[in-house]
């Protein structure tokens, strides 16, 4: 199969149905994915951003054959991924971020061995395959220890080496970097940034939009199911020119004080994260209106910390993306 | 395909045998079987089968622990998410599950072993077997025959979210049809055809005549050839049930 796309997804659609009660069952049907059209070049580090829900992971499971899409099809490497499923599974790798997917009682060796297996990688290369590839992401020594004493980062690490085992063409990684220390997550940047230079497909999918910027050719932007922006992070940046930003750490904003916020003439946008006791509050304005002064004016006699205005940044415009839709 | 079976079964095992929970209750249930076995047939009045009671507490052990493995887990492969992974791979779906109830056959076989020397050190149970060398074999088929009727179920336990609840009701039942303990002529003449179909009748009733006497072959052929029969529908409804677990989305949690 010769396309010229590794990954084809035309209106791939998925919906849940779920049933809860015996005797009185109720019947719940949630629609995750609403079609989606994406298509993504050989060798291309793609990348899948949207906030939890958006139906990221659904989209990954339909593509890598672990979900039957409701309706729409999807190739990869011009195979089938519900027809052909077998092709598909020897041309892809799966990761996923967290503690889970791996044999805890097991030594990281034997997690290897076992996969190595599953996956066909042929008797002969599979201990020169493994050692590759404890070498690759850093675990060589620490592989006969049992993985359920391994840190998160470590088992992450595992997690891509089993991914890797079988050189799959296309390589889908779900949300690797989560709950991985800052040093770790570097490393893993590196690691997969090396994968696609040496000819792998990638996709990636990440809250961290770092990770995004640094690491993604293209990005789609998912939300409520539906790709909501399409583009290069130069492109999807540009989607919040003629912006400006204005940051506020504070302590105990109400949601009232954040509506009331949205309302001032010139405001596009506002979020407000909670780290911890602080809370990070981000208004997005016309860059040709200085909000400042009358944002700090609504906030009067909330406890302030540091203010700051910049140019926007890939963020503001995943959050102008995501809010917009 | 053999070594991928072997692979398998060993790393499975491996992984069983590791569990605190696991070796915990294979250090308790021999004893309670083996305690079961005696009294009751004692109260049977029937000390003179002493043997073949803490055998069939033995095999008891086996089912449980193909039982625990088939259901239990591949509820377990769901909640630690290995059972997408192995699901991913690309072979037929057999070469993923069948090592998984084989592992748990292996380990149980230990049940069967414990069950025996706690019968023989607490109980003075002469291990006085008829046919040792066909004891062996009986028990290697009992194993096989666990095995594949583990894959059976372990079919549609890939398909169902909560397979474990539906895996435990069937533990006591297979113990009384199959005849590991009481003997199948005491029970209801309706329950004949479905203890004819069990691989577990046969397996016990082959360690049985192994143990007290009897033909032990042909037994064993009709257990061999039942669970040749369970490979090959858990093979064609693993296929099946697969796709529906596909359709449904219940390989994850969620």
């Amino acid at each position: 199969m010769g396309s010229e796309y590794a990954i084809e997804a035309e209106g791939l659609r998925r919906v849940y149905r779920t049933r809860t009660g015996w005797l009185r069952p109720r019947r719940e049907m949630v629609e995750a994915v609403r079609g989606v059209d994406l298509t993504v070049r050989r060798g291309e580090l793609f990348g899948l951003l949207g906030p939890n829900g958006a139906g990221k992971t659904t989209t990954i499971k339909m593509l890598n054959t672990l979900l039957i899409p409701t309706s729409g099809t999807a190739r990869i490497n011009g195979f089938d991924v519900v027809r052909d499923t077998r092709e598909v599974r020897r041309r892809i790798g799966y990761v996923f971020g967290g503690d889970r997917g791996l044999y805890d009682r097991l030594s990281g060796l034997d997690n290897l061995r076992y996969f190595a297996e599953l996956y066909g990688v042929p008797a002969r290369d599979q201990k020169r395959r493994i050692a590759e590839l404890l070498e690759l992401v850093g675990l060589t020594g620490r592989e006969r220890e049992p993985v359920d004493g391994y840190s998160r980062g470590m088992r992450q690490r595992l997690h891509i080496a089993r991914g890797l085992l079988h050189r799959p063409e296309v390589l889908f990684l779900d949300e690797p970097s989560i709950g991985v220390d800052p040093v770790a997550a570097r490393e893993l940047r590196q690691t997969v940034a090396g994968l696609a230079a040496s000819g792998t497909t990638v996709l990636l999918t990440t809250h961290y939009m770092a990770e995004a910027d640094e690491l993604c050719d293209r990005i789609a932007v998912i939300a409520d199911g539906r790709i909501q922006a399409l583009g290069t992070p130069a492109e999807l940046r540009h989607r919040a020119d003629g912006r400006r930003v204005v940051e506020i750490e504070a302590y105990g904003v109400p949601d009232t004080a954040v509506a009331a916020l949205r309302d001032l003439p010139g405001v596009r946008e506002t979020a407000l994260e909670e780290r911890g006791a602080l809370q990070l509050l981000t208004v997005q304005s016309d860059a040709h209106v200085d909000v400042q002064g009358d944002v700090l004016r609504e906030l009067a006699g909330i406890r302030l910390g540091r203010v700051n205005s910049r140019e926007p940044t890939l963020e503001d415009a995943y959050v102008a993306i995501v809010n917009a839709s | 395909m053999l070594r991928t079976l072997l692979i398998g079964t060993l790393l499975h095992a491996k992984h069983l045998s590791r569990s605190p929970f696991e070796i915990a209750l294979a250090l308790v249930i021999p004893l309670v079987q083996a305690t079961l076995a005696v009294y009751l047939f004692r109260a049977g009045d029937e000390p003179h089968r002493l043997l073949e009671a803490a055998v069939g507490a033995g095999l008891m052990g086996i089912w449980s622990s193909v039982l625990t493995g088939s259901g239990g887990a591949i509820q377990r492969q769901r909640w630690h998410g290995t059972l997408e992974m192995i699901m991913l791979a690309p072979r037929h779906p057999v070469l993923m599950i069948l090592p998984i109830t084989a592992a748990s056959a292996v380990t149980g076989t230990y049940s069967l072993l414990a069950t025996l020397l706690w019968g023989r050190l607490i109980y003075r149970i002469p291990l006085d077997f008829r046919h040792p060398v066909a004891f062996l074999v009986a028990a290697v088929v009992c194993v096989v025959g666990l095995s594949m009727f583990g894959l059976l179920m372990a079919s549609t336990f890939v398909l169902l979210r909560n397979a474990n609840a539906l895996a435990n009701p069937l533990e006591y039942p297979i113990w009384l049809l199959s005849g590991m303990l009481v003997p199948i002529a005491t029970l209801p003449s309706w329950t004949v055809p479905i203890a004819a179909v069990l691989p577990t009748t046969w397996g016990a009733r082959a360690l049985r005549e192994a143990t007290s006497g009897g033909p032990v072959w042909p037994s064993a052929g009709v257990c061999l050839a039942i669970s040749a029969a369970c490979l090959v529908l858990g093979a064609l409804f693993l296929v099946s049930f697969e796709r529906r677990a596909r359709a449904a989305g219940t390989l994850a949690l969620s």
